[in-house]
């Protein structure tokens, strides 16, 4: 099998609501497949579609091998889910957790306390192991929410946002745990809302939004296709920030980005044979230029690109600017500190 | 293990059985380690006894002894119903709090999680009948008729309350948060409690009172467990308890697990 994940045309509809629309996606065995979207775009509908948790109203996909519909017994037999919504039991300590899990899923009582207690171990959480699980902190619980997805030792792990909520160590940590599993053969789901985390991690990404998916590919397909590369402009004095997003965009045809805080505005170029005229009418223009460079996009700069906003940040504090809005409201600044 | 053998293509009935008998194990590690439900199947029951039999004991009956010989197998009826609340507020908590999710991404039987619940919950029901009969014995109630009859009295009270927490896995199931739960757990149950002959014999009630106390099939369970315990008749009022659980079971439990499948 090389696809360990494949849906084709998933349709989800809640009442009125649609929630997917037709959504193809598939992972590769062996790889961490990241799926990426601002909230409601459907992300959560699919991995649960996917875990048989929802049946789809349309569209079919199989995991594993197996029909998630039809299937659905062997598909759990072979998948492992930690998310927002599969949840560990907080009145149970974490070893009773890991233990429970172990004899559902058919392990002798001696084999299900070994394995919650190499689980535990492996996750650090051997010192909390006897409390319960409404004692642990954010993180813990985390690490005994992922623990308990692996305790069958699944060939698909879905993750659904299984780093949100934590510090920058548990972060980091839980990356090289998920690089473990992938390196052991288990082919990762990952939803995430930190594309820094898909970038490092996915091996390839489908962008979704509104219940469709709007651009696959790895990280690196993604940034080229948003037109390949993105111009940093700084000026050394602020206050002309404005104009020099004016003339990027009147030589670029393309949204600006002005960050006010970090004095800088970015667009996206499709080449360097725009640059020598934008530093000519800079020039004209009086701008003394601090910095000027051209380097790949970001994933942030791709999903802008894509979906029209930023991900998963509240409307007002982040907003998309097409070439045709007021330079006056070219800014990407949170609303108390704008001109 | 599982990774490189084809999984099964069908759980075998027994697995179903195993399944339940781990997850009502973890329904009873809950007593421990949570304080509520200790305080809620020891001390409530222990502060219902106390309270009633000092409290109201002699302006209802002229002495608390003759009250509590009445009131103790109505307070045993009306302790194990409130307890029933708890298989609701449990399943609420499984399903809003995402344990119900990772149980049906597990390749179990789709019953189990529900029937660990309630078998888990009858386990409680008991501790709960023990501590009430127990601490009612050191208070004075004394079983007049035989252990053999007395043992029949608590098993109907517990077959009644496997009845109604079907009701209260539906309201579980329904509600949206744990107060809902509670809010509507108890605006039903305690007009069932104390619209009844439970606590206070009837005969002091207005009529259209009398009417509904006659037909609440708590004046029937509680009557037939004082008959068991105390002596008194019992035949009828059995027969009536038995019914109504059937009855209860037939109807609320298919509704209870079509939500249950719907929502899972």
């Amino acid at each position: 099998m090389t696809h360990a994940i494949e849906a084709e045309g998933l349709v989800k509809r809640f009442g009125k609501t649609t929630a997917l629309a037709g959504v193809d996606l598939s992972a590769r065995a062996g790889t961490v497949f990241g799926l990426l979207g601002p909230n409601g775009a459907g992300k959560t509908t699919a991995v649960r579609i996917l875990t048989t948790l929802l049946p789809p109203d349309g569209g079919r996909a199989r995991v594993a091998g197996y029909d998630v519909v039809r299937d659905a017994h062997q598909v759990r037999q072979l998948i492992g889910l930690t998310g927002q919504y599969a949840s560990v039991d907080e009145g149970l300590t974490g070893l009773n957790n890991l233990i429970m899990i172990g004899r559902l899923l058919g392990l002798s009582r001696r084999d299900a306390r070994a394995r919650a207690l190499h689980l535990l171990d492996r996750f650090e959480l051997s010192d909390a192991a006897g409390r319960p699980a409404k004692t642990y902190s954010g993180g813990m619980r985390r690490r005994l929410d992922l623990a308990a997805s692996l305790v069958g030792r699944p060939q698909v792990l879905f993750l659904d946002e299984p780093t949100t909520g934590l510090d920058p160590s548990a972060r980091t940590s839980t990356w090289s745990m998920i690089r473990g599993l992938v390196a052991d053969g288990v082919t990762v789901l990952l939803t995430t809302q930190y594309l820094e985390e898909a970038d490092l991690l996915a091996h390839d990404i489908a962008v979704i939004d509104h219940g469709k998916v709007i651009a696959t590919g790895t990280p690196d397909e993604l940034k080229a296709h948003t037109g390949g590369q993105v111009l940093e402009v700084s000026p050394e004095d602020k206050a002309q920030l404005g104009e020099v997003a004016g003339v990027l965009m009147s030589l670029t045809g393309q949204a600006a980005d002005t960050d006010l805080s970090a004095g800088r505005v970015t667009v996206p170029v499709t080449g360097a044979a725009a640059l020598p005229e934008i530093v000519r009418r800079l020039d004209a223009a009086g701008v003394q230029l601090a910095e000027f460079a051209l380097r790949k996009p970001s994933l942030d700069e791709v999903f802008l690109a894509l979906t029209g906003h930023l991900a998963e940040r509240q409307p007002g504090s982040a907003t998309a600017h097409r070439p045709a809005a007021a330079p006056e409201e070219l800014s990407r600044e949170p609303e108390g500190s704008r001109r | 293990m599982t990774a490189l053998a084809a999984p099964a293509r069908h759980l075998s009935p027994l697995a179903g059985v195993r399944h339940t008998m781990t997850l009502t194990w973890r329904s009873l590690l809950k007593i421990r380690t949570n304080m509520e439900d200790l305080v809620g199947l020891s001390l409530q029951p222990i502060m219902f006894l106390v309270l009633f039999t000092y409290v109201f004991g002699g302006a209802i009956s002229g002495n608390t002894h003759d009250y509590l010989q009445y009131a103790l197998p109505g307070l045993l009826v009306q302790s194990v119903l409130f307890a029933t609340l708890g298989t609701g507020l449990m399943l609420n908590s499984d399903i809003t709090g995402g344990v119900f999710d990772r149980f049906r991404s597990l390749p179990i039987a789709r019953w189990a999680p529900l029937a660990g619940a309630i078998l888990g919950d009858v386990v409680r029901y008991m501790v709960s009948v023990a501590v009430m009969l127990g601490f009612g014995m050191l208070l004075g109630f004394r079983i007049t008729t035989s252990a053999l009859a007395a043992a029949a009295g608590c098993l109907l009270v517990l077959g009644f309350a496997l009845a109604m927490c079907w009701i209260s896995a539906l309201i579980g199931l329904l509600a949206r948060t744990a107060q809902g739960v509670q809010l509507f757990g108890f605006t039903a149950m305690f007009p069932l409690v104390f619209a009844s002959n439970l606590l206070v014999p009837t005969d002091t009630m207005p009529g259209w009172l009398q009417a509904f106390v006659r037909v609440n099939p708590m004046s029937d369970l509680a009557t037939a467990t004082r008959g068991l315990m105390t002596g008194g008749p019992v035949a009828e009022a059995a027969l009536k308890s038995v019914l109504w659980a059937v009855g209860i079971v037939v109807v609320f439990a298919p509704i209870a697990v079509r939500v249950y499948r719907r929502k899972t």
